[in-house]
């Protein structure tokens, strides 16, 4: 295949039995999508840095011991990788049933529950009563928006958002250990109380439904979230200069939630609080609740 | 970044607890150039490797971690508060809400609960600590005593407790036939102080190793084939060439001296009774590979190597032997000690080097390697303590020496950490090739001549052997031919009397609670592991299917090697027929 940029070495190595050519300093995830082949990705992102964490998108590679992260993982030339053999097949299944067992996955995106059937995975493998979860309640502090960690899947792509890669804001990070791991605030304190700016880029990224505007949130706890109905309309925000692309999506005659194209070279998907939710509360102060 | 940080406020003490510790360590550089930094000069700004450290002095000053306390230390150091709250919330010794001005933490772990805590309760009773909290700790490094705690008391710092309560009183002994090598200053002398250690023959080594040059420590390393003790058996003289050939200004070599493998003690052994020669051996580290800074990383628990280390570290300084000028050979070399807090993963290198930054201490997924990025991301040769001692045979008496002992695929000694049924539990260094039956013997056999059952080799993350591997020669290769491991050089021993499917779920229990939480395949397998475990010796089924397929998606899939071999024990112990 020939879509390497011109200038930069190129890497040739095989996937599956086929020959692939990639730029130097592009990942086996890389060469897999030029070889058509879709591999299932939850806490890789275009724009945060790869965490490797979740380990849906493992690959054999000729050599290599355990299997290998293909969204982090660099292609080398020579490099013989296969995304089809029962170890692959097997850890990708038993990912999933993991994550199932452990993390409510109703509102998670339809990539994710596409991978669930392509692998057949089991999301009642592990019998319930006797299988911990990371259930809680919602986390509801304000108007703007709700931290669901019982949806969480610990992708670590907010905390990436919050911090180097988007926002320098650095208000949520890792907490605990292990299984309590979890995403949180110094001392799980209210999300107003913390360092947040409310710029929702969290939300943006994250895979599970676990981060909503509260509008979303309540429409989906009603049974109301309508994607296949919902309009979108492109704009560009009016708050300052910088010339930000808004997405509103539109349920019912009513903007339910702004979003701004991951791809846009201003935003990468990044907004500010006056963007993301200044259409929902014109001028007024983030409000408290509960 | 604009740090954001809470109206809560600290204590006149939490204050001062932070301000000298960070006084004290002034501009964190030394006289070659600038250390301590990560990702570049915005992080050493921001002076975030203290974070571990700042963290210590809060928990001591208070016995928790309070908000007002953490607020003033993320002040001082740059650090958001929802970082640091995460950092702290990693590590077992630190509490992140209020907790008693005494906490006694009581060893469980697989050697210690075969004596059960009685022993250890009188003892603490005896002390004055019958009516303090108390909480379950993983291995404590004392399993020789078979009974152990740690105690945390405000204000001062941890203290160890050490109860005979196994068969006997451990033991330190070398069975060698020309004489102790890894042991020859601690068995039956006192090397403590450097006066001490300078007449055993104790900086002989450095000297050599000055004259010979980097380039001839490195081959003598090579030719010796000393790999690794910490478990990976990974070849140490490569390992310091891949460093020594990095061209980098800054460079670190790195004592490992987390041991918090359960059953594993050598280092704590080594460290207390013979600190210099692992502050000796580390300088010939550092000479060898180029590398002007070193770093010793001991686990919390272990207060009485901490403070030899410490002392050590500081008289070896003043007598020229770490610092500007070492030996007058104009050697740069230093020696940071830095204290970990409750968390087996840190032992795994690349956590290691988070903990050290101030991080989390979750693995890196390697490559890349540590050899070109380390700690501060810069080129780093880690070994283990055990590792490290070995060379200083190597530089001062040659390889030829060195290679009498052992087999030609590994030559040399290795330190055996008996503990469990046997009848004189301790610290044995035999010659490698030794085998299971061999060591058992030098250690009188089991308690009572009864029967070994089954031996864990390795540790938690090694396997159980039965009596059909007694004649296994303990080397790499042969060990490796056989499917077992020597992993850290743990031989716990059990008999008939024991119940190993207790034994198993307790190791279930370590990698559950031990599991840094980064990974699905571990984090959420280690929990499954253990309720499966748990469940089915309540409803005796076993589903072997389950089993297997968390066994194989943690080896497979995992990030660094607690995933790896979370399985590995447990599934010996099945095959074996153990835990029915
Ligand atoms: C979970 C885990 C814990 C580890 N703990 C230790 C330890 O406490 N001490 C140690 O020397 N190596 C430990 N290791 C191995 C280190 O990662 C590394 O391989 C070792 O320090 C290299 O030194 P060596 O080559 O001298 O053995 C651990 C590895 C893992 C995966
Ligand atoms: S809304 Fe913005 S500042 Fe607040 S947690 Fe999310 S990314 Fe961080
Ligand atoms: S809240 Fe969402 S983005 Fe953040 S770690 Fe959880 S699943 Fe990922
Ligand atoms: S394997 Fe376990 S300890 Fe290692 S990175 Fe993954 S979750 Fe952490
Ligand atoms: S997408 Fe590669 S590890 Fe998560
Ligand atoms: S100290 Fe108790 S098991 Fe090691």
């Amino acid at each position: 295949m020939s879509m390497v940029e011109p200038g930069v070495a190129a890497v040739d190595l095989t996937v599956d039995g086929i020959a692939v050519q990639v730029n130097a300093g592009e990942t086996i995830l890389d060469a897999c999508s030029r070889a058509g082949i879709d591999t299932p990705t939850l806490c890789y992102g275009e724009t945060v840095t790869p965490v490797n964490a979740c380990r849906v998108c493992v690959v054999e590679v000729e050599g290599s011991g355990p299997l290998v992260p293909s969204c982090s993982r660099g292609a080398e030339a020579g490099m013989v990788v296969s995304t089809r053999t029962g170890r692959v097949d097997r850890s990708r299944r038993m990912v999933l049933e993991l994550l199932a067992s452990s993390v409510d996955l109703e509102w998670a995106d339809d990539a994710l529950r596409g991978w669930i059937e392509r692998y057949g995975a089991d999301t009642r493998r592990f019998p319930h009563g006797e299988t911990a979860t990371v259930a809680q309640d919602p986390k509801i502090h304000d108007n703007l928006y709700v931290r669901d960690y019982s949806r969480c899947i610990l992708c670590y792509k907010c905390v990436e958002a919050c911090g180097e890669d988007a926002q320098n804001t650095f208000a949520i990070a890792v907490s605990g250990r292990g299984f309590a791991a979890q995403i949180s605030t110094e001392f799980d304190t209210r999300l107003d109380e913390s360092a947040c700016v409310y710029c929702g880029n969290c939300i943006a990224v994250c895979p599970t439904g676990a981060l909503t505007g509260l509008i979303e949130f309540d429409l989906r706890t009603a049974g109301d979230w309508r994607p296949e109905e919902q309009t979108s309309t492109q704009t560009v925000c009016s708050y300052c200069g910088v010339g930000c692309n808004l997405e509103l999506h539109v349920q019912d005659q009513r903007i339910v939630k702004v979003t701004s194209p991951m791809d846009h070279d201003v935003t990468l998907g990044n907004l500010c609080v006056k963007g993301r939710f200044g259409w929902q509360y014109l001028g007024n102060e983030i409000g408290r609740k509960r | 970044m604009d740090l954001k940080i809470g109206p809560d406020e600290a204590t006149d003490a939490e204050r001062q607890a932070v301000d000298d510790l960070i006084g004290a360590h002034g501009g964190a550089t030394i006289a070659n150039g600038e250390r301590l930094v990560l990702g570049g000069v915005r992080r050493a700004a921001e002076r975030r490797h203290l974070l571990l450290p700042g963290l210590h002095a809060l928990q001591r000053s208070r016995g928790f971690i309070s908000a007002g306390g953490l607020n003033h230390l993320c002040e001082s150091l740059g650090v958001p508060p929802a970082d640091a709250y995460g950092v702290a919330s990693f590590y077992d010794l630190f509490s992140v809400e209020e907790a008693p001005d005494t906490v006694v933490r009581v060893c469980d772990d697989i050697a210690c609960r075969i004596n059960g805590h009685d022993a250890i309760e009188a003892a603490l009773g005896d002390a004055g600590l019958a009516d303090t909290s108390r909480l379950d700790s993983p291995c404590l490094g004392l399993c020789d005593f078979g009974g152990a705690a740690v105690v945390q008391r405000v204000g001062t710092d941890l203290r160890g407790v050490r109860v005979v309560a196994g068969p006997a009183e451990p033991v330190i002994e070398s069975h060698l036939p020309s004489g102790p090598r890894l042991l020859r200053r601690i068995v039956g002398s006192d090397v403590a102080s450097l006066d001490a250690y300078l007449d055993a023959g104790g900086y002989r080594a450095l000297r050599s190793a000055v004259e010979l040059g980097a380039d001839a420590v490195i081959d003598a390393v090579s030719a010796a084939g000393l790999r690794g003790r910490g478990g990976a058996a990974f070849p140490t003289g490569v390992k310091w060439r891949a460093v020594a050939d990095q061209t980098g200004p800054t460079k670190h070599v790195i004592a490992n001296a987390d041991e918090s493998e359960p059953g594993t003690f050598k280092d704590r052994v080594l460290m207390e009774n013979d600190p210099f020669a692992l502050v000796e051996a580390l300088t010939v580290a550092g000479l060898a590979t180029g590398s002007t800074n070193g770093w010793i990383y001991v686990r919390g628990e272990y207060p009485v190597a901490v403070d030899r280390l410490r002392a050590a570290i500081a008289e070896a300084r003043a007598a020229d032997l770490l610092g500007t000028d070492v030996l007058g050979a104009g050697i740069v070399f230093d020696i940071d000690l830095r204290v970990g807090a409750g968390a087996y993963i840190c032992g795994e290198e690349t956590a290691l080097f988070n903990s050290i930054e101030g991080f989390r201490g979750e693995p890196r997924q390697k490559p890349p390697f540590p050899t070109t990025h380390g700690l501060f991301g810069q080129p780093t040769a880690i070994n283990n303590v055990e590792t490290l001692v070995n060379v200083l045979d190597i530089v001062t008496d040659g390889v030829e020496v060195y290679r009498e002992l052992g087999t030609a695929d590994s030559p040399g000694t290795r330190l055996f950490c008996l503990s469990g049924a046997v009848a004189r539990p301790g610290l044995y260094e035999h010659p490698m090739g030794v085998t299971l039956r061999q060591v058992l013997g030098a250690a009188g056999g089991l308690v009572d001549r009864r029967e070994m059952r089954a031996t864990l080799l390795g540790g938690a993350a090694g396997v159980f052997v039965d009596a059909t591997s007694l004649d296994v020669p303990l080397t790499f290769e042969d060990t490796r031919a056989a499917g077992i491991t020597l992993g850290s050089g743990v031989v716990m021993a059990f008999d008939e009397t024991h119940d190993l499917r207790d034994t198993a779920a307790r190791i279930a229990e370590f990698f559950r609670h031990e599991s840094c939480g980064q990974c699905v395949p571990c984090r959420v397998g280690t929990q499954r592991q253990h309720e499966l475990l748990a469940h089915t010796f309540g409803s005796g089924s076993f589903d072997a299917e389950l089993f297997d397929d968390l066994a194989a998606v943690m080896k497979d899939a995992s990030i660094c090697g607690l995933g790896h071999t979370a399985a590995s024990a447990i599934g010996s112990a099945v095959r074996l027929g153990l835990l029915t």
